[in-house]
């Protein structure tokens, strides 16, 4: 009994920084709808902040103006965030911010890196709080009870200012219509910029105030962003009480899980999300996305048209180009140019999902490492030939793409896009800790291909035919009668059912199939390399498969491919260089806010103004 | 006091107005007639720049308005009553009227919740409730007050008849007989013909985005064939 309020306690205490940051992330998505993937990053500059100022400012008094400093600070550079790269897509196609925010992430990673040095930071003590306090025996540190009592002052704060006030008020209501707000004489852009800043100060409260519990690293970005966004979608994006809540729950359970069961503390919050979800769809506190309600009208999409005849000659050329690159170019550049088919293949699975079903994924990776372990698992487990664990990596990367698209079909929007991730995230977390079976943080190694496929000029013609063969078929389909009624299912639910199309089972299948293309990719990419690690399914691999559908263009059905290959050589370019990131970064932000078409689809309104291709070309 | 100067709104590729113009005087009410989907509503949302018009010019008490941001254009004086309400439905009837709330204007009423609770007085009985817990009637009330929080000296105002009770459209009647004779100047939308002769000056009426007629409500009535061919019976 002792032992179990002492937990609670802690549990509570670690509630605290995590409501703080997800509260910021569900305020900012109420206001702007914008899904702010880089809340992490701001996350952690809140608590290297933080550390800095402890440094300069002593005792108790400089170590609490510090958290505050560092809030206020990250308050600002959020604003700053959001005057210079958000303001500029707004108007861009819904989602599209994300490919901004992803950009963000990186840029902060490095600037961290080269402001506060690559060391782990140890977080310093509290002062005047360093030891324990005894309740009911067990010993709590004090810094926890402080904790305890810091987060419902904030929430209660934060209540005041959204229910008490006029700005409050302003912030609700823009939650609901904010074209209305605009027309009734609210510059929505302030309001925007506030919001995004206030959130962001919560954010970095949150980092700064957990520095004497767990200090500050650069992994800390991607680390607390799968339980924020746990936080949010289980407590209900945008709901506040709900926040609190959600935190509490998961961090009471992950104290238990750390004591009696500590295999299960990754996956564990992740199986609580899926069953809230699966009984209150819209989590604890949430309501029913309605979306496009009161939207933007864009301009429509192109009618997607077989290929012209110049286009067809164009991708033949091409292919053949391919063809015969081993004749004409060195071993290391097929083992690139194979990575760069691989990839758009991948990408191209995702586009086939995104772009035509509209659905989504935030956990593509899940399909791509997913198909890479599941042949990895075949040939060490059970010693089976390559052949067939190749031809069997797809399809179970398929089934499980049914399986997972079967419980997150049942949402829409964010909750669907974030439901996809808990799933890629709870894959993930499986094999990093069922270290016996899949070897966890060390993988899989060894798994090379059959005596024949060795060769790297034969696995080239392997992954051509492969590739470009999955992306042909993709292709195709999107011109099949399923492709239409994907598409229809897409842009109206309603008007397509009533042309008695099975919207539901018409994605299911979309979402299996790509997942069997991702395993297929997976697939390939494992034998290339011969081994596989955990980072395969990771949320930054998932991520890479966004940013480059969404750059190449989502409307265009090329757009996979040619953001896969934009990524793929630059990030081969920049890899060189210490500060990489950096530059992929600021490229992605560049191009977010100049092309916001994406590659292809901004090329082909360039050519179409200088009357190189007509409209219907392409 | 607005001019509209050949405006042409599309959605998408469909084009809903074209070549529409028209003005309204300071100090009238101008009822905008048409049958379902014709395009009032349409015409408002360019005015507010909601949709904005790829062609064409909009002038507001001689100032350029087309392309600016709605925010800009209501604070110049325009108000806009929607035609689904749009309240928010998730905030009490008091803070409704506070995201409304603008400083006082030159040249028009200075309105108080008070006042707005005298001139709708269901609505004060109901200032704590939610948005969503109102009736249709209320609510096109308060959709109504919302807007005039904003001080406006012109008012858009977008089928307010549509799916309320008969008495609730007499008790509309009178409401924008005063409003009117307190200097409101006002563009009606309106299918109900009986409420738009009660309250207005004059008429234009538009089919599928094209102007059919412009003229007072007498020269209108004196011409029953157009009255027959435009409007729903
Ligand atoms: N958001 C939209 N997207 C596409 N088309 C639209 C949209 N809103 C209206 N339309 C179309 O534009 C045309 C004009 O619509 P509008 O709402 O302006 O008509 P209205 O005269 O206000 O009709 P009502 O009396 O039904 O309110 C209609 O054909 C309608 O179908
Ligand atoms: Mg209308």
């Amino acid at each position: 009994m002792e032992l179990f309020v002492a937990q609670i306690i802690t549990g509570l205490a670690n509630a605290s920084s995590l409501f703080l940051v997800a509260c910021g992330l569900s305020l900012i998505f109420g206001v702007t709808r914008i899904v702010n993937f880089a809340h992490g990053s701001l996350y952690m500059l809140g608590a290297y902040l933080g550390y800095t100022f402890m440094q300069v400012l002593p005792g108790a008094l400089g170590f609490w103006s510090s958290i505050l400093l560092a809030g206020v600070s990250v308050g600002v550079i959020g604003i700053l965030v959001e005057m210079l790269v958000l303001r500029p897509v707004y108007k861009a196609p819904e989602l599209f911010q994300l490919v901004a925010t992803f950009g963000v992430i990186l840029v902060i990673q490095d600037i961290a890196l080269i402001v506060f040095g690559p060391e782990d930071l140890l977080g310093p003590r509290a002062p005047g709080l360093r030891g324990v306090f005894r309740v009911m025996g067990e010993p709590v540190p004090k810094y926890d009870i402080i904790l305890l009592v810091i987060t419902p002052i904030v929430a209660l704060a934060l209540w005041y200012l959204i229910t008490q006030t006029r700005v409050g008020v302003l912030v609700r209501a823009a939650t609901q219509d904010r074209e209305m707000v605009s027309a009734l004489g609210v510059n929505q852009a302030w309001l925007f910029t506030g919001v995004f800043g206030l959130g962001s100060a919560l954010a970095g409260l949150g980092g700064a105030l957990q520095l004497p519990k767990g200090g500050a690293d650069l992994l800390m970005d991607f680390h607390i962003l799968a339980p924020v966004f746990v936080v949010v979608v289980i407590g209900g994006m945008g709901s506040l009480p709900g926040a609190y809540l959600a935190a509490v729950i998961i961090s009471v359970l992950n104290v238990f899980a750390v004591t009696y069961l500590p295999q299960s503390t990754l996956v564990l919050m992740f199986v609580v999300m899926i069953v809230v979800l699966t009984i209150r769809p819209y989590g604890l506190f949430g309501r029913e996305e309605v979306a496009g309600e009161h939207g933007q009208v864009g301009e429509p999409e192109r009618p997607i048209k077989p290929a012209s005849p110049r286009v067809q000659l164009l991708t033949s050329v091409f292919i053949l180009l391919l063809a015969m690159m081993p004749i004409y170019s060195a071993s290391f550049s097929l083992v690139f140019t194979t990575d760069v088919l691989i990839f758009c293949l991948f990408a191209a699975s995702l586009h086939f999902l995104l772009g035509l079903g509209g659905l989504v994924s935030f956990g593509h990776a899940a399909y791509y490492g997913g198909g890479a372990y599941v042949a990895a698992l075949l040939v060490t487990h059970a010693n089976t030939p390559m052949e067939l664990a190749f031809l069997l990596a797809p399809l179970g990367a398929g089934i499980a793409a049914l399986v997972i698209g079967w419980v997150c079909l049942r949402l829409t929007g964010v909750y669907f896009a974030m439901l996809t991730l808990a799933f890629a995230q709870l894959l993930w977390s499986l094999v990093f800790q069922w270290g016996e079976v899949t070897g966890g943080d060390d993988g899989i190694v060894n798994i090379w291909p059959s005596e024949w496929l060795k060769p790297t000029i034969v696995y080239y013609y392997l992954t051509l035919l492969f590739c470009v063969g999955g992306i042909l078929l993709l292709r195709h389909i999107a011109h099949s009668p399923f492709g239409y009624a994907l598409r229809a299912a897409r842009d109206s639910k309603r008007q397509a059912e009533s042309t008695g199309i099975d919207t539901r089972k018409i994605q299911l299948l979309a979402f299996g199939f790509a997942g069997f293309m991702g395993g297929l990719a997976g697939a390939l990419f494992v034998f290339s390399k011969g081994s596989v690690f955990p980072n395969e399914l990771e949320i930054a691999r998932s991520f890479d498969a966004l940013i480059v559908v969404f750059l190449g263009g989502v409307k265009t059905l090329a757009g996979g491919v040619a953001g896969g290959v934009f990524f793929k050589g630059i990030e081969d370019i920049l890899l060189k260089f210490e500060y990489w990131r950096l530059v992929m970064g600021l490229l992605i932000i560049f191009v977010v806010v100049l092309a916001p078409e994406g590659i292809v689809g901004s090329l082909r309104k360039g050519a179409e103004r200088l009357n190189l291709i007509k409209s219907k070309d392409m | 006091m607005l001019r509209i100067d050949a405006i042409n709104s599309f959605y998408g590729k469909a084009h809903v107005l074209r070549d529409l113009s028209f003005n309204v005087c300071k100090g009238h009410v101008v009822a905008l007639l048409g049958r379902n989907g014709a395009g009032k509503s349409t015409t408002m949302k360019s005015i507010m720049q909601l949709v904005r018009p790829s062609l064409g010019k909009i002038t507001f008490k001689d100032e350029d308005i087309t392309g600016l941001p709605s925010h800009q254009i209501a604070k110049l004086g325009l108000g806009y009553v929607p035609e689904d309400r749009r309240i928010f439905t998730d905030l009490t009837v008091v803070e409704n009227l506070l995201v409304g709330r603008q400083p006082p204007r030159e040249g028009a009423v200075t309105w108080s919740q008070e006042m707005l609770f005298d001139l709708f007085p269901n609505l004060a009985e109901r200032r704590n409730n939610r948005g969503k817990a109102l009736s249709g009637g209320e609510q096109q009330m308060l959709t109504i007050a919302r807007t005039l929080m904003g001080n406006p000296s012109f008012v858009l105002l977008d089928e307010p008849s549509e799916g309320v009770a008969p008495v609730i459209i007499e008790q509309m009647i009178k409401v924008i007989g005063q409003l009117k004779s307190e200097g409101l100047t006002v563009l009606l939308s309106e299918q109900n013909l009986h409420f738009a002769q009660a309250v207005s000056d004059s008429a234009v009426i538009i089919e599928s985005g094209m102007k059919m007629f412009d003229g007072t409500l007498e020269a209108l009535n004196s011409k029953p064939e157009i009255r027959d061919a435009y409007l729903a019976a």
